[in-house]
Order: C-alpha cells, then structure tokens, then sequence
C-alpha cells in the first residue's frame, strides 16, 4: 500500500509545455504568482483563468487533476473565505444580518476573489509539476541559483540533497513496507486499535527504518568518493539545459498575458 | 609498468587500541590479473580493499597503484579514476535517479566536456550491458542490473582496475551469474585487472590466483587449484571449498584413486568417468553430459 504513493505527481508527456525548458516554467510560474497578487482583480483573474486552461489543454492534462490538487488546502480555502465573508464591513447594507454577524456585499466579493485566487495560485504551480520531473526541476533550481553561490550559498549541495531525497524515497518506501510486515508478522498491531496504542506500535518500525538509513547514507557516501564527487566545484553535467525558439516563443506569449493581467488594474480596483 | 596494485607490509587498526583489522600485510597484483581474494567474516577483506583506493590510507607500510602513493593527495583522484570500487549492496552505491545519469556521475565529477561524457557513457553502459535500461530508474530494475549499473558507473572513468567487495552476494543466482560474465568480459577483453572479494567458491575457482585472508593476514595464497587441493586447511580457515573439490576429497579420503586438483564440475566429471569406465571422457562437451546425467 506504501509503495502507491507517488512523489511530486509528475505526468509524463511529449507535450509543449512537457518539453519545455525548466528554467524557463519555473521562472514563470513564479512571475505567475507574482501577477495573481499584482493583478487582484475580477479582470486579472479571469484573464489568468483563460490562460491556465489553454496550458493545461495543451499540456493534456485532464482539468479534473486540478481538482484534486485543490482538495488538500480546501480547508484553508474555505476558512480564508469564512473570515473574509465575515469580517469584511462595507459602506452599504449589510446584506444580512444575524446576531453580531453582518455580511455586505463586499465580502461576499472579497471572499470570492480570494479563494478563486487561491485555486489559481495551486493549479499553476501544479501544472509545473505536473509537466516537470523532481529530478529535471532539481537541476533547473541549481542552475537558476547559480549566482547565489558565489555568495557562499550552498547551491550545488542543496541540489544535490534533493537528487538523493528523490532517488532514496522509493527505497526507504521499500524497505518500510519490509518492516512493517516482519514486526507484523512478529504480531505488531499497526493498523488496530487507539490512535496511542498505533503510534507506539510505529516505534518498532521507525528504529530499524532509522538505523538502516543511516547506514545506507554511511555506504551512499564513501561510493561518492570513489567515483571522485568532491562537491560542486568544477562539475560538468550529462545534461545539458538549452533554450530553444519555442521556449522563448512561448515565454513572450506568456509575457503578454501577464501585461494584460497588470493592466486589468486600471479598470478594477485590486483587492487583498 | 606490470605491477597494478601493491600493498607493502601494511598495517591498519579502526580503533588506536584495537587489534589490527589488517596485519603486515604484502599483496602484489599484477596487470591484467584476475584474483579472488576469500576469508571468514571480519578478516580485513574489506579493510584491505579500501586500502586500494585511498579511502582508507595504511598506518604502517605503503600502497602504490601503477606507482603511485596512496598516501599523495595530489593524486587522489587520480588513484581514484585507476581504480573503481563496486560494493555489495546496489541500491547505496547508485546515487542518480535515472540510470545514465547515474553512470555519468564520476565524469560529471571529474568535469569531463558533456559532449565526450555522453559518448563515455554509452561505452561503459554497453559495456556492463545495461544500455537498454539507460533511461529506467535505477528502483524499477531488477538487483542483477543495479549492479551492472553500479559497474558501468566505475568503468565510465576507464578504470585500470576493479574492485569488487562481495558485489554478489545480495545477488539471486541469475543476477551473479551476469555479474560475474561482465566482470570476466571486462577483465579478458578489455584488460581490466580485477581483485573480486567473495565467498563463493565457484567464483574464486574462476580467477587467475586466489588469496585467503584470516585475521588480518594472508594465509593461504595461489592457483585455484593450489588452494582448493587443501581442504583441510581451508576448512580450519573456516571456509568451503567448491563442491567438486569437496566430491573429490571425500573419494580420496574414503580409498578412491581420483587425481589431485580437481576442483571444477567439469574436471571432476571427467575424472568420474575415467574410473568408473576405465576410458578417457571422450571430449570436454561429452564431460558436461556425464555430469548432467546421475550414473546409475
Ligand atoms: N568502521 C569500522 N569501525 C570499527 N571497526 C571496524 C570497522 N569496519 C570493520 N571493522 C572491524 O575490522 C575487522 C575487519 O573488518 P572487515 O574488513 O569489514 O572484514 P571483512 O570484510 O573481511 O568481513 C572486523 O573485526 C570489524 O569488526
Ligand atoms: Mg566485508
């Protein structure tokens, strides 16, 4: 059953947006997000609705994935909607009015607005992860980061902890599963009775989890000094990053969107 | 230069009080040999074989590859591309999450140009055999391949030599079994000096010399056929010996004529035949056969 987890749902695919630059996606998505705070409006946020969908046509990945990808931060959505309904006054008639609770019609509008730009906020971010592999955008983080490195900033290190995070989960996936199984054959209870009494049976599992991690870590590590890794200092890559036409293509598509979404502030007053 | 690698009478201790896990050691490896190097658990075979690459450095005496210190740090890296280490377990030795990625990772290190490094690349995973799983994550292949992975990764950086520490022994019979056609490919075509760490038998019987380690030391040290005729000594050294050479005692010693030396299946089946018929094995392939079928 562990073994179906997956790591940063990644769904494979030849699409444009699949192949695609790294560097160029992340750096979007970030100016994305950027622009939904910007660009905080009805406007804005219709125009960068319209524009997630065209991506995630052509990205052909099913628009029920945003869904969800959504569903986990409901909770918060639905809570930052509660206070702003709430707690929002505005110069008008309250449009109802119970107890000490009064809503106006701004709230009612502040509410919208920010849990539509909360969904958006998700769906872009997913949608670079949907069409990037953790190991691709690991590399794409390192390269963008580059320059901070020069500022004694661990770039290449922390880069490095992600490809073996990524590398080892299915492993220690694995070898969970594996011990689970052999404490439940010894007649560990892990899936009955009090929440308390469960998780004290875990502890069985985590020690040898524990204790075989870092022996792992221990063996990872003297193999990396055999094969010569001495840190990030004068390392080439397999895989080398380029730019081609069509990222930039895209890139200055995306540009104009975002203009237009800045400009959505003209019209409307921008809100949160 | 015939010698690859050379120990000198080293000595080494985990621990400043401990009890030497390697002991005045003097091992000699030569050019294009292939030795096995056999031992009870907790012998130093692994202490000695860091010894090789300069992960672990001696405290007394010295070791040189093709001549060059251990010792010198300038060399390390050096040292280190000469000489590739392969452990027993796969999955703690692979570090990319996609096989080619992983076996460019030494070249990456190195900083070798990318447009040489792919071309390294498809040339040790052809050569280990594992170019057909070149863009497969490494924990979607079977223990076999993991291993050959971790192969192609050493002989990416064009080792001299290769050192294996029980690379099979979390194997099932038919990983070993490609593992150790690709050691012996690589060690006959390509020239690479290869010192295998095992426990078995069958395995040391296929090298060119084999060494027995006990406590630190070298105990017993030769031919396969040298070593495997001294059963009983071996078996003080609290270690098997190949089944056929266990066959062929047991005869001797139960009042047998069977020759000395024998310590392969083939060998042994011949030998069988010879007393039992009272005629030469007519050739190899017809050996095989006798030892396929039980004689009645
Ligand atoms: N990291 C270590 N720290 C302390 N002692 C060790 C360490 N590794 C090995 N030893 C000890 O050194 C001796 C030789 O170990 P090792 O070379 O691993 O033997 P082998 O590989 O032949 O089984 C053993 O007694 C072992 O307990
Ligand atoms: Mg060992």
């Amino acid at each position: 059953m562990l073994r179906d987890i997956t790591i940063g749902q990644h769904f494979p695919g030849n699409s444009l947006l699949h192949r695609m630059d790294p560097r160029v996606k992340l750096v979007l998505t970030v100016a994305y997000i950027v622009m939904l705070f910007v660009g905080s409006n009805p406007a804005g946020l219709a125009i960068s609705i319209v524009f997630l969908t065209a991506l995630y046509l052509t990205a052909k990945i099913p628009l029920k994935m945003v869904a969800r990808s959504v569903k986990p931060i409901l909770p918060i959505i639905l809570f930052t909607a509660v206070l702003n309904l709430f707690f929002m006054t505005g110069t008008s008639e309250p449009l109802l009015a119970w107890w000490i609770f009064k809503i106006y019609r701004e709230g009612v509008y502040y509410a919208i607005v920010m849990a539509v730009r909360i969904i958006c906020l998700i769906a872009g971010t997913s949608l670079l992860t949907y069409t990037t592999s953790p190991i691709v955008l690991t590399d794409a983080i390192e390269q963008l980061l580059k320059p901070l490195a020069r500022l004694h900033l661990p770039v290449h290190e922390l880069a490095m902890m992600m490809t073996i995070a990524l590398r080892f989960i299915p492993t220690l996936i694995e070898e969970t599963d594996k011990i689970m199984n052999a404490q439940k054959a010894r007649g560990a209870q892990l899936d009955s009775g009090k929440l308390s009494q469960r998780v004290r049976a875990l502890i069985p599992v985590l020690i040898p989890l524990f204790i075989s991690a870092f022996r792992r870590a221990d063996e990872l590590a003297m193999a990396m000094e055999c094969r010569c890794y001495h840190g990030g200092e004068g390392r080439t890559r397999l895989k080398q990053l380029r730019l081609h036409a069509s990222d930039i293509v895209l890139a200055a598509a995306a540009a104009l969107v975002f203009a237009a979404i800045g400009m959505s502030n003209l019209f409307f007053e921008r809100i949160g | 230069m015939k010698e690859m690698l050379k120990a000198d009478q080293i000595t080494f201790r985990y621990a400043e009080t401990g009890r030497p896990a390697v002991d005045g050691l003097s091992l000699t490896v030569r050019r294009g040999e292939y030795v096995a190097v056999l031992g009870a658990n907790g012998c130093g075979k692994s202490t000695l074989a860091k010894h090789f690459n300069a992960i672990l450095l001696p405290e007394t005496g010295t070791v040189t590859v093709e001549g060059m210190s251990t010792a010198d740090e300038d060399r390390l890296f050096d040292i280190r591309q000469k000489v590739g280490m392969v452990f027993q377990n796969p999955d703690n030795q692979i570090v990319a999450t996609v096989v080619e990625e992983d076996v460019a990772f030494a070249l990456e290190n190195l900083g070798v140009p990318p447009d040489e490094m792919r071309r390294r690349v498809d040339e040790a995973m052809r050569m280990a055999g594992v170019y057909n799983y070149r863009e497969k994550a490494p924990h979607k292949l079977s223990g076999g391949q993991k291993q050959r992975v971790a192969i192609a990764g050493v002989v990416a950086m064009r080792p001299d030599c290769l050192v294996l520490d029980e690379a099979t022994a979390m194997l099932d019979p038919i990983g070993r079994e490609k593992v150790m056609r690709t050691v012996h490919r690589l060690n006959r075509e390509y020239g690479i000096t290869v010192v295998q760490i095992t426990h078995y038998m069958e395995e040391a019987a296929a090298a060119d010399r084999v060494v027995v380690m006990s406590e630190g030391k070298i105990a017993l040290e030769g031919t396969p056929t040298e070593v495997f005729r001294q059963v009983d000594r071996l078996r003080a050294l609290r270690l098997d010996v190949p089944q056929a050479a266990e066959l062929c005692h047991a005869l001797t010693q139960a009042g047998c004529p069977m020759p000395d030396g024998v310590i392969d299946v083939e060998g042994c089946a011949a030998a069988l035949y010879r007393l039992l018929t009272g005629r030469d094995a007519p050739d190899a392939e017809n050996a095989k056969e006798v030892a396929a079928c039980p004689q009645p």
